[in-house]
């Protein structure tokens, strides 16, 4: 994996990064798609749940609340 | 929680499916989508002047709800559909979406978005627009968006779409009169649109127009044929089921199609389209159109727009504040509702046994025989009174009080903060908000369980949903504590202590929850968190007003007819069996006598056990079945006020243990028979049924009886 690519759990809260691929399938994969997480879109996660998991991600301009199995499976990169 | 007319006890029922009823022909269909929790149940309620319940949180619409509304001397009927990101469906929900902009014939589709997020909501206007051409875009919201300073250019955005869009703030009625006239219009075909088709890649193109012409052939356009040729190469199985539920034709059988699709699916993947990778591609140009009409239409002045909402968020959901604010703000509406509640129900007690003597005096002045007077007074009337005075001041003012926290957005931050705890169980995060839901009504959080689409954890939402006390259980816990526990600190302590207590057995209530859940996955249910995905909308302002109002009206008024229509029965039923005797004693003494011993081992008595089994069709009536049958046996006939019932229940043998048990049976025991027969029909298995009413069940017997045996072990009681 690239230096500046890293999954999306690994983004430090606060930090903006676009997304380069979708590992994860099958449902979930439709689910993102649903919301709008295709190649290239930009998601900055905007504060963790009390216990760390989940984490809310601003993507297209909502708030969205991902478990950490969702969100490993995003890669994104930091520009 | 779901609670209205409508949603309540056994109108869930009903309302499901795609049935329509016209009055006459005439009458159009107008079907009414959106992405959850843009306000599409407010612009129902505003057009049909119905009162679906609504709420800021995703998920509160889970079945299509109906009304009508007039216009220009046309009727038009109104379908609210669930709320969904997208018209491919994932989960029952947005199955019931999809097939009805599919199936249902309707006239137009209104899609309704949200202004402060146009861009996600474009998604699903644009995956309506590929199977219909009559749809309105309904740019809900614009009252919001202008405080955050979003400015949205209407007529380009309509210009680009090629379909009429009409902007609105449903909560203030602004927008509807346009609406109206709008859906008109366009079902009159008055205007001539031309709606935007998306054109994806010339590849997936001529895929399509390989199967298009066959899909035509055999569907007659009964639907969009571009539209399932799509889908019949993103191998949509459930579209194909449910077009051979409404139409009867099963794509597959024609072997035409078959030849096509296999031909277009080979081309695809020569051209460097594997079947894997066709839905990235077509979701992939929608979103980027999205993101292009935004660009065009959508004007942030304010770059920080969401600011507020971040800091509040911020607090709300951090590590050190979080849980604690969550745990306060129940307290805080528990302390309200009790202290609050005191002063009114004495007063209503008061008023209404008032009423007993000239009752009394009525009957002798008929000279109607006694047992008469004994069924109506005594059995009915005295019943009545107690489930009106004990429950309405509860109810009254913990409706509204949780109605306010519901539509400013703070139910799904409690998902938020919980969901740990439940992924921990093996659970789906979505259970807290159908667990808020069972607060209101355990029957309306069965029902809200479609919110979570994997079966295994859906059922596991189903079966644990009545851990959380409905507000029918409250009245009966707020009424036992403040009799045994608060009274031995006096003043102002007194609520605050009751207080504590509920809070406590509302968290003991979630802790069982999280553990049955986890023992279930564990064992009969097997299995691991599924993903899932919760948005946490933004804050809104609560209409103060408006929620008092309706949540009086429509919530606390109906589900108090619901306790009174049960409880007048219940009453008669219980003054018969205590005044028909065999032998020396009361059938009723006969019963309780029977269930005695058993219900002794759990801390109880038999009068107490056969009220819980006697509240069985609502829980409501449990207390007043209580108070009935120590009467009938007793010498007490003049009841006012708590601490003459605190009497009534020590003089028949009630310790504070016998109250804590109580309290814990009635938090852990059988749902009542609304929620049953709501299991039954959601899982659609006797087998679950009877495990929803099992596991709770068997969780409060061994509990009372660990707790009750333990203390006298002890020696404390």
């Amino acid at each position: 994996m690239n230096r500046n690519q890293i999954t999306l759990d690994q983004l430090p809260v606060g930090r903006k990064a676009n997304v380069t691929m979708l590992t994860s399938d099958g449902t979930t994969r439709r689910r993102m798609l649903d919301l709008g997480v295709v190649g290239g879109t930009e998601i900055e996660p905007l504060y963790r749940s009390p216990s760390g998991n989940p984490v809310a991600y601003l993507i297209r301009g909502a708030v969205i609340a991902l478990r950490s199995d969702v969100s490993k499976k995003i890669v994104v990169s930091v520009s | 929680m779901g609670l209205t007319n409508a949603s309540t006890g056994a109108g869930v029922l009903n309302h499901c499916g795609l049935h329509i009823e016209k009055e006459t022909e005439q009458d159009l269909i107008i079907a009414l989508a959106g992405n959850p929790n843009v306000g599409k149940s407010t612009v129902f309620n505003g057009l049909t002047g119905m009162n679906q319940h609504t709420g800021n949180w995703p998920g509160k619409t889970v079945v299509n709800a109906q009304g009508k509304y007039r216009h220009n001397g046309t009727n038009y009927i109104m379908v609210d559909i669930p709320g969904t990101y997208s018209l491919i469906a994932n989960s029952a929900e947005e199955e019931v979406a999809r097939d009805f902009i599919c199936f249902g014939g309707a006239d137009a589709v209104v899609v309704v978005a949200d202004a402060t997020c146009l861009e996600r909501n474009l998604n699903l206007v644009l995956q309506t627009m590929e199977i219909t051409d009559r749809v309105v875009l309904c740019v809900n919201l614009m009252d919001e968006a202008k405080k955050k300073k979003i400015r949205i250019d209407l007529p380009r955005l309509s210009e680009r779409l090629g379909i009429p869009v009409v902007g609105m703030s449903a909560r203030s009625g602004k927008g509807l009169d346009k609406l109206m006239d709008t859906v008109a219009a366009l079902t009159r075909e008055e205007e001539k649109k031309n709606p935007l088709r998306i054109r994806y890649g010339d590849e997936i193109e001529s895929a399509v127009a390989l199967i298009e012409p066959v899909v035509a052939d055999v569907l007659h356009g009964a639907v969009n044929s571009r539209w399932v040729a799509l889908q019949l190469l993103d191998n949509d199985d459930s579209l194909l089921r449910s077009m051979k539920n409404y139409l009867g034709y099963d794509l597959l059988e024609s072997q035409e199609v078959l030849q096509q699709v296999a031909q277009a699916r080979r081309e695809l993947e020569a051209a460097g389209i594997p079947q894997e990778e066709f839905r990235d591609e077509v979701v992939t140009r929608i979103v980027k159109t999205c993101e292009e009409i935004s660009r065009e239409t959508v004007r942030f002045e304010e770059e920080k727009y969401a600011e507020r909402d971040r800091r509040i968020d911020r607090i709300l959901t951090s590590k050190l504040t979080g849980i604690p604010i969550m745990i306060a703000m129940l307290f805080g509406i528990f302390w309200i509702t009790i202290s609050g509640a005191n002063v009114p129900s004495a007063m209503l007690s008061e008023a209404l046994f008032s009423l007993e003597q000239p009752l009394n005096d009525f009957f002798l002045f008929l000279s109607a025989p006694d047992w008469l007077r004994g069924i109506v007074v005594d059995g009915v009337f005295r019943t009545l009174a107690w489930v009106i005075s004990v429950m309405l001041p509860p109810m009254a003012i913990f409706f509204p009080l949780f109605t306010l926290l519901e539509d400013s957005g703070y139910l799904p931050r409690i998902a938020f903060n919980l969901d740990h705890f439940f992924c921990k169980a093996c659970a789906h995060g979505k259970q807290a908000l159908t667990m808020c839901m069972g607060f209101g009504c355990n029957a309306c959080g069965v029902i809200g369980c479609r919110i979570i689409d994997s079966p295994r954890e859906r059922l596991i939402a189903i079966l644990t949903n009545n851990f959380v006390p409905c507000n029918g259980r409250f009245p009966t816990l707020i009424a036992i504590i403040t009799m045994f526990f608060a009274g031995a600190v006096g003043g102002a302590f007194q609520s605050v202590v009751s207080t504590l207590m509920l809070t406590g057995v509302i968290v003991l209530g979630v802790f069982m929850t999280l553990m049955i859940s986890r023992l279930l996955s564990k064992t009969i249910l097997k299995g691991l968190p599924s993903s899932f995905n919760l948005e946490l909308p933004p804050y809104r302002r609560p209409q103060v007003g408006k929620v008092i109002v309706r949540s009086i009206f429509d919530r606390t008024l109906f589900v108090l007819g619901r306790a009174v229509v049960v409880a007048a029965p219940a009453g008669l039923v219980i003054w018969v069996l205590a005044n028909i005797s065999v032998g020396d004693m009361s059938l009723l003494a006969h019963c309780a006598a029977f269930l005695d011993p058993f219900a002794r081992l759990m801390g109880l008595d038999g009068y107490i056990l056969m009220a819980f089994i006697l509240g069985f069709p609502a829980n409501e009536i449990v207390v007043p079945i209580i108070i009935m049958s120590y009467m009938a046996t007793g010498t007490l006939t003049e009841l006012e006020n708590l601490s003459e019932l605190h009497t009534l229940l020590v003089s028949n043998g009630w310790t504070w243990l016998t109250a804590v048990c109580t309290m814990l049976f009635c938090l852990l025991h059988w749902p009542c028979g609304t929620t049953c027969l709501t299991v039954k029909k959601e899982t659609q298995s006797l087998k679950w049924t009877l495990a929803a009413f099992a596991i709770p069940t068997a969780t409060g017997i061994i509990l009372c009886m660990l707790v009750a045996n333990t203390v006298r072990l002890l020696g404390l009681a």
